[in-house]
């Protein structure tokens, strides 16, 4: 391990996050994890790493840091304006850096969070079995908690590229964003109000988080013999839940069980376009079958493997 | 009632299987999640219970919907003759009243009662781990003695400490971590129910049994001090 990043100022929200942590659910800790896994991954492939490498993901404004030691290293995800000693960069490339450099990451333009990933993947300690950090249970990632200025990241061993990579394309992040959403867990709560969830955009509020993101619009009402809350039950990323009020609630990687009922969960391969929404970006939710939706994860891993053979032949 | 699965997206179902807080239900989701992670089928990458439910995470590119389901009623049929899993008894020391548990005399007027018939009433009971979630270790407890029970606070505490025992409603435990927090705090507990670095990050499992003991203030400075990380 190797001294790589020192943090010369954080940024509003950047962690060290990985794929995720999946074997401690049932002691009461969330998955964790990049929210946005599809710009997670390419960046490590990018860099040389496996997609299982842990990053950091900085959200909506990113961090300001110097490089301490000769690195690969690239930055996908939302658009944030990074330069390299004063001078603009490109994202989705790889990017040769030497000790002394300072990589200046700005205010998101395109999307919400920016991954950046680096030769050898950030080194910190393997919690449970993951580095990603859990903010609410204060674990993973860096001393658990959200990157401060002053602090100095090591990196793992790896090699340096041979030849610089690069994406030929990439993701642009659209303000009406659309996710594909299976009915369920609770629909049976909410019999009047599935079309009218299927075919209203709601609004992003500024109230989201790793945990979740809260929607505005017009509420969704439970039929009349649902109970407001039920006999708390485990929960995963992508499930919409409807609290009190009707105002629905993305959940995203910071919980496990809860005692809301969920009308819809957006399909796993779509969570990334949620951490990308910002507030004021609008949700339209699209409904599809169980198998539509296993059809589409197959193809998307073919996407995926297809991009990793690009990248890493 | 005959078990019913819930799609919950692409890539996990409920199995429900039965309704209300029912140890008998618990039980059952309880011995299932032994069985499918005491044998890992492939695909299956997280099992989750809860009150009534439980949930498997599954690679739907291993195993799908219709073959889980299949799986999931077939092992129930063999649920009388699997093994039961062991449960335990859980000690867990507790500092009750004062700067420990500063709600404990509101907690007696509220009921009428003395503020050492708090400690023997919480003391006394056996409380079953329905469910651990919410945050790392936290138990969803049955077993809360009715003339124990009071409102949660109207304004929650900005910093309640980790190992603080509480009552809200009908529902006592303990905060495993330093949080915000709503309950009537009673007590405090020195041991750390969740430590992520130990081999058993977690002092107990769903299904185990907790019985708070009273302990003296030297002993929960002794402990305390034997718990440091």
């Amino acid at each position: 391990m190797t001294d790589a990043l020192h943090i010369l100022s954080p940024g509003l929200c950047t962690t060290v996050q990985d794929l995720g942590r999946f074997h401690a659910y049932h002691m009461g800790v969330p998955v964790s994890g990049v929210l946005d896994d599809y710009a997670g991954r390419i960046a490590n492939w990018l860099v040389g790493n496996p997609a299982t490498s842990a990053t950091l993901e900085m959200s909506m404004t990113g961090a300001r840091m110097e490089i301490l030691s000769p690195a690969d290293i690239a930055i996908t995800g939302a658009a944030m304006n990074p330069q390299i000693n004063g001078r603009p960069c490109r994202q989705w490339t790889s990017l040769r850096v030497q000790p002394g450099d300072v990589i200046n990451l700005g205010a998101a333009d395109n999307g919400c969070r920016t991954s950046l990933a680096i030769t050898g993947g950030v080194a910190v300690p393997q919690v449970l079995g993951s580095s990603s950090t859990y903010l609410g249970g204060l674990l993973g990632g860096f001393k658990g908690r959200m990157l401060a200025a002053g602090d100095i990241l090591k990196r793992g061993a790896g090699p340096l590229l041979r030849t610089a990579k690069n994406l030929p394309w990439f993701p642009l992040y659209p303000e009406d964003i659309f996710l594909r959403a299976i009915a369920g867990p609770h629909d049976n709560y909410f019999h009047n109000q599935l079309e009218r969830f299927f075919s209203t955009p709601f609004t992003v509020t500024a109230q989201c988080n790793r945990m979740g993101v809260r929607l505005a619009g017009p509420p969704i009402d439970r039929d009349a013999a649902a109970p407001e809350s039920i006999l708390s039950e485990p929960i995963i990323p992508g499930n919409v839940q409807i609290p009190a009020g009707g105002r629905p609630i993305i959940l995203l990687k910071e919980q496990t069980i809860g005692g809301y009922t969920n009308i819809a969960t957006v399909i796993s391969i779509d969570i990334w376009r949620i951490g990308q929404a910002k507030p004021g970006d609008r949700v339209h939710f699209v409904q599809l079958s169980l198998e539509e939706a296993h059809k589409l994860y197959r193809e998307w891993a073919g996407f995926l493997a297809a991009i990793k053979a690009l990248l890493t032949a | 009632m005959e078990t019913e699965f819930r799609i919950c997206g692409d890539r996990s179902l409920l199995a429900v299987y039965g309704s209300g807080i029912d140890q008998a239900v618990n039980e059952k989701v309880r011995r299932m999640a032994a069985l499918l992670t005491g044998h890992p089928h492939p695909g299956i990458d997280a099992v989750v219970g809860s009150y009534c439910t439980l949930l498997l995470y599954y690679n739907p590119l291993q195993v799908g919907y219709q073959e889980l389901t299949t799986l999931l009623l077939s092992l129930e049929k063999t649920l009388s003759q699997a093994a039961i899993a062991e449960t335990r008894t859980v000690d867990i020391p507790v500092r009750y009243g004062g700067a420990f548990g500063p709600d404990i005399d509101f907690v007696a007027q509220h009921n009428g009662i003395r503020t050492d018939e708090v400690i023997a009433l919480h003391s006394a009971a056996d409380y079953y781990i329905y469910a651990i979630g919410f945050a790392p270790g936290f138990c969803y407890l049955g077993g809360l003695d009715p003339r124990l029970q009071v409102p949660r606070l109207t304004t929650p505490r900005q910093n309640v400490s980790a190992g603080s025992v509480g009552i809200a409603g009908s529902q006592t435990g303990v905060y495993p971590l330093a949080s915000p927090g709503g309950w009537r705090l009673i007590g405090r507990t020195p041991l750390r129910l969740f430590a992520p670095e130990r081999q058993q990050p977690l002092l107990y499992q769903a299904g185990d049994t907790i019985r708070f003991r009273p302990i003296s203030e030297d002993e929960f400075l002794h402990i305390h001090h034997l718990e440091k990380p």
